[in-house]
């Protein structure tokens, strides 16, 4: 297939109009903050949805089933990252750890949200999970203990026992092995024939693999310098 | 850099709490030529609770006007929108679904000048001349512009890298050759060395997965401990000779991130030196680790100080004299507790996401994975690290602007890669926002962050995003995207205190849940400023006069014309000189007081005589001003503002004709 560049001699220029229009700023108002109401929703805007929604709708569609098994997966391992933040505050973890820690708790259960919203969009079983204290229950996905990077019961349990420079060390090094293999799963995603085809697949396994790869390097050298 | 040595590690061996390092959540007004006492923010916030909408969303603006909102083709509709880049009266708008072209002579009625499909992400453009080059990175890219996608996880059909287009004639782009690349470009950065008028280089920042060998021979997933010829920690330079782009090819692949160990801190910001020097008036020990101050916990003071007098063999209460040793000697302490060299070189981070160069000033910042670099660009082949900042709270560095004096930098966190709501009340102001630096023989010294003060909902992804500098002469103001954030125009003048000047918000694209939307980039072009906004289109606003920014500031921002412009390709501003750049810095000087009200009555009443004349009648009302500013400036507490003054002054009275 060739490059084909397309002229644009739609009527689109009325409708144009319209939009400039409705957005303009209500005269008068300078320095004064304007909110300018929702301009009512016209044939032309509806029109413009329709066909939005219905692009949207259709490259929803163009995902496999290494793609599902993917987002299946991590949303397991993003919640046990949950369960060993969740340690951090009353751990005597150090200060550089408690902002880490809240960082991480924050983006994982953003990044959750957005894998659960994408599989229920395609109408794929959601997995969700309950936290109790260490314990870590999923439903809905058999295979997210056994993704690379899980930290074992044994391995949490340890974590749990530890306090102060200890515990950090021990997150540190848990939190590494657990993001690594994160890594490892977007590699083997991307590895996959026709995965991560579609610009939301790519782009959310891609923002993960930069995330936690920036965040590991991050933390190996928080452990580097905290080793006596 | 040779230790680190970091906070926390303190911490740990003590178990004390840090002193609050975090710099606190200035509320500060100051507009750089504005007095501190200026801006009033808009209250109740206009930016809360705006009625959500695809097309048909509430907005809020505040200082701006909304030129034109225009909505992509329909065959581009529903894709998303990405980065901008300009040429004459042209806006290059990247989309994933390929290149539109629109023509912005009339900015309320931007006209499409040709839909190009050729897929990719994310399509980011630059131009120079007549060649347009576009990034793509992910795996349903094709060489040929299809969009069928490649479904192979091996295949000789993917493209990667950068695409060169030459577009002279704009209306039908020729797909001249593409430049394939190991991990393939997330985004690249356009360099025209002023040196070299021959070619133009292309730094290429990618982030993605390397590609395996057998799809692009050469390219090695192994990290360079393993491997030196790794695909990883490492920039590409591709070298395009202007007249052959087609020999375009990749020259150098600069390791700029080698053995890099800053810390995991910007040093102190103002608010922080001010709660040290409160520290210490009220006595207690404070020590310092790399550029971090620190104040040692009361119960780990006197502890410590339990210890000095017992090692001089008294015993009871610590006496002055204690204290003063502890205080002589506890820098020392600490670093005897503490200090240790790293182990050995580490590698740094993979790979930067953005680049920007200033080539008329020979640097460049790179956001980089954890850091933010300051790079030496003299050689456009090689460059090379000349400084790196990392910052606790920064979780991605993502984009990196110099003010035009090349004198700051600001770098931007891209927490959470821009598809997550990071701008909820409950999402600290430090996240997922710019840092600001000084900069000063080429060091890097932290002053403050801003992030776009209106607390969004959670179904708006929003975070710091692209922006460039709006060339108001004597001031630092950018304009920047935050996706469903909206847009902010900020002033930067006083580094440690940013503030907000004018914004553009929606609603959220859908009410229900999150749907990918916003302003992608915003850039100031000629007198407009451009958004690239995901799902809507194309929107065109223009400043309005306010507190915060005269008409004449406006005016003079109107005189800088460029030919082209490229985000991440600075080039240096320069006013013409014109009557409203001589009203500009007097506006400034008002703000200031840097003029007594009565001088600055006489100076606006010569210029306006002098505009309405030629000749000597022009003349010498300009040489009698150009005298008293000389008297004023040195007088005048904002002396560097009046000197720029009287050298516009006397510039104008020099081309009086």
């Amino acid at each position: 297939m060739s490059p084909r560049p397309q002229h644009p001699a739609r009527a689109l220029w009325p409708l144009i109009a319209l939009l400039a229009a409705a957005c303009a700023p209500s005269g008068g108002t300078q320095a004064a903050p304007g909110t300018t109401p929702a301009p009512a929703p016209t044939a032309q805007t509806a029109e413009l949805e329709a066909i939005y929604r219905a692009r949207a709708d259709s490259a929803r569609m163009r995902f496999t089933q290494a793609d599902v098994h993917f987002f299946t997966g991590m949303i397991g391992h993003h919640a046990q990252a949950l369960v060993m933040a969740a340690l951090i505050p009353t751990h005597g973890a150090s200060p550089a750890l408690q902002t880490l820690g809240a960082r991480i708790t924050n983006a994982q259960q953003d990044e959750i949200a957005l894998m659960q919203r994408w599989l229920r969009d395609r109408n794929q079983p959601v997995p969700t999970y309950e936290i109790e204290g260490i314990t870590l229950t999923i439903h809905g996905a058999d295979h997210a203990m056994h993704m690379p990077g899980m930290l074992t019961q044994d391995q949490l349990e340890q974590l749990d026992q530890a306090r102060g420079q200890e515990f950090d060390r021990l997150f540190l090094s848990y939190m590494i092995q657990h993001h690594q293999g994160a890594v490892t799963m977007v590699d083997d995603l991307f590895q996959a024939d026709g995965a991560a085809q579609s610009d939301a697949v790519f782009k959310l396994a891609s923002d993960i693999q930069v995330d936690q790869r920036t965040e590991i390097a991050r933390m190996k050298q928080m452990l580097e310098t905290s080793n006596p | 850099m040779n230790r680190v040595t970091p906070l926390f590690l303190i911490a740990g061996m003590l178990g004390l709490a840090t002193a609050a390092c975090a710099p606190s959540t200035s509320t500060s007004s100051a507009v750089g030529a504005v007095p501190a006492s200026a801006v009033a923010a808009p209250s109740p916030d206009p930016r809360i609770g705006l009625r959500a909408g695809l097309f048909d969303a509430e907005t809020a603006v505040w200082n701006l006007n909304v030129l034109s909102t225009t909505p992509p083709p329909n065959e581009f509709l529903g894709v998303t929108n990405s980065d901008l880049a300009f040429t004459g009266n042209y806006v290059i708008q990247g989309n994933y679904n390929g290149i539109l072209v629109w023509d912005i002579s009339n900015p309320r009625q931007p006209s499409l000048v040709v839909a190009y499909t050729c897929p990719a992400s994310q399509n980011d453009v630059s131009v120079y001349q007549n060649l347009l080059f576009v990034s793509g990175e992910d795996f349903g890219a094709r060489l040929d512009c299809g969009t069928e996608g490649v479904s192979e996880a091996v295949s000789a059909e993917r493209f990667r890298g950068i695409r060169i287009f030459d577009i002279s004639d704009i209306r039908n782009p020729r797909y001249i050759t593409s430049v394939q690349t190991c991990r393939g470009s997330h985004t690249h950065t356009l360099l025209k060395d002023p040196n070299d008028n021959e070619n133009v280089y292309i730094y290429v920042s990618g982030s993605a997965p390397v590609r395996p060998a057998e799809e692009l021979p050469g390219c090695v997933a192994a990290p360079p401990s393993e491997d030196p010829n790794s695909a990883l920690f490492r920039i590409e330079v591709i070298r395009v000779p202007v007249a052959h782009p087609e020999q375009a090819a990749i020259v150098s692949s600069p390791r700029i991130f080698q053995d890099l160990v800053a810390p995991e801190t910007h040093g102190a910001s103002p608010a922080d030196l001010a709660e040290i020097e409160k520290a210490k008036a009220r006595g207690a020990f404070v020590f310092q680790i790399q550029d971090q101050y620190q104040v040692l916990p009361d119960r780990y003071a006197a502890r410590l100080l339990d210890s000095v007098v017992t090692a001089r063999g008294g015993s009871g209460a610590p006496t002055s004299a204690d204290s003063a040793a502890l205080r002589d000697r506890i820098q020392a302490v600490i670093q005897q507790m503490v200090g240790r060299q790293p182990s050995g070189p580490r590698p740094g981070p993979s790979q930067c996401h953005d680049i920007t160069v200033y080539p008329a000033i020979g640097l460049a910042g790179g956001a980089c994975g954890g850091y933010g670099l300051l790079l030496d660009i003299s050689d456009p082949v090689n460059p090379t690290r000349i400084g790196a900042v990392s910052d606790t709270n920064f979780s991605y560095w993502h984009s990196a602007t110099i003010n035009n004096d090349g004198t700051k930098i600001l770098f931007s966190d891209e927490w959470g890669g821009g598809g997550g709501p990071k701008c909820r009340a409950s999402d600290p102001m430090e996240w997922g926002a710019d840092a600001i630096f000084t900069l000063e023989n080429r060091q890097m010294r932290f002053k403050s962050y801003y992030k776009m003060p209106a607390a969004q909902t959670p179904e708006e992804n929003c975070v710091a995003h692209n922006g460039s500098l709006i060339p108001i002469p004597g001031r630092d103001v950018m304009v920047q995207a935050w996706y469903q954030g909206g847009i902010s125009v900020f002033d930067w003048t006083d580094a440690a205190n940013p503030a907000e000047i004018a914004f553009h918000d929606r609603g959220p694209v859908n009410a229900a849940e999150m749907d990918d939307g916003g302003s992608w980039s915003v850039y100031w072009y000629n007198g407009v400023i451009v958004s690239s906004e995901i799902a809507r289109g194309l929107d065109i606003f223009e400043l309005t006069p306010s507190t915060y920014l005269s008409q004449n500031e406006i005016d003079a921002s109107r005189s800088v014309k460029l030919d082209y412009f490229n985000v991440q390709g600075q080039q240096r501003f320069v006013w013409p000189t014109t009557f409203a750049l001589a009203r500009a810095y007097l506006d400034q000087l008002e703000r200031s007081r840097g003029l007594a009200p009565d001088r600055l009555a006489a100076a606006r009443a010569s210029l306006a005589s002098a505009e309405g004349a030629s000749g000597e009648a022009r003349r010498a009302p300009l040489s009698d001003l150009m005298a008293g500013l000389e008297r004023d400036a040195s007088r005048s507490s904002d002396a560097q503002k009046v000197r720029m003054l009287a050298t516009t002054v006397r510039e104008l009275a020099a081309a009086a004709r």
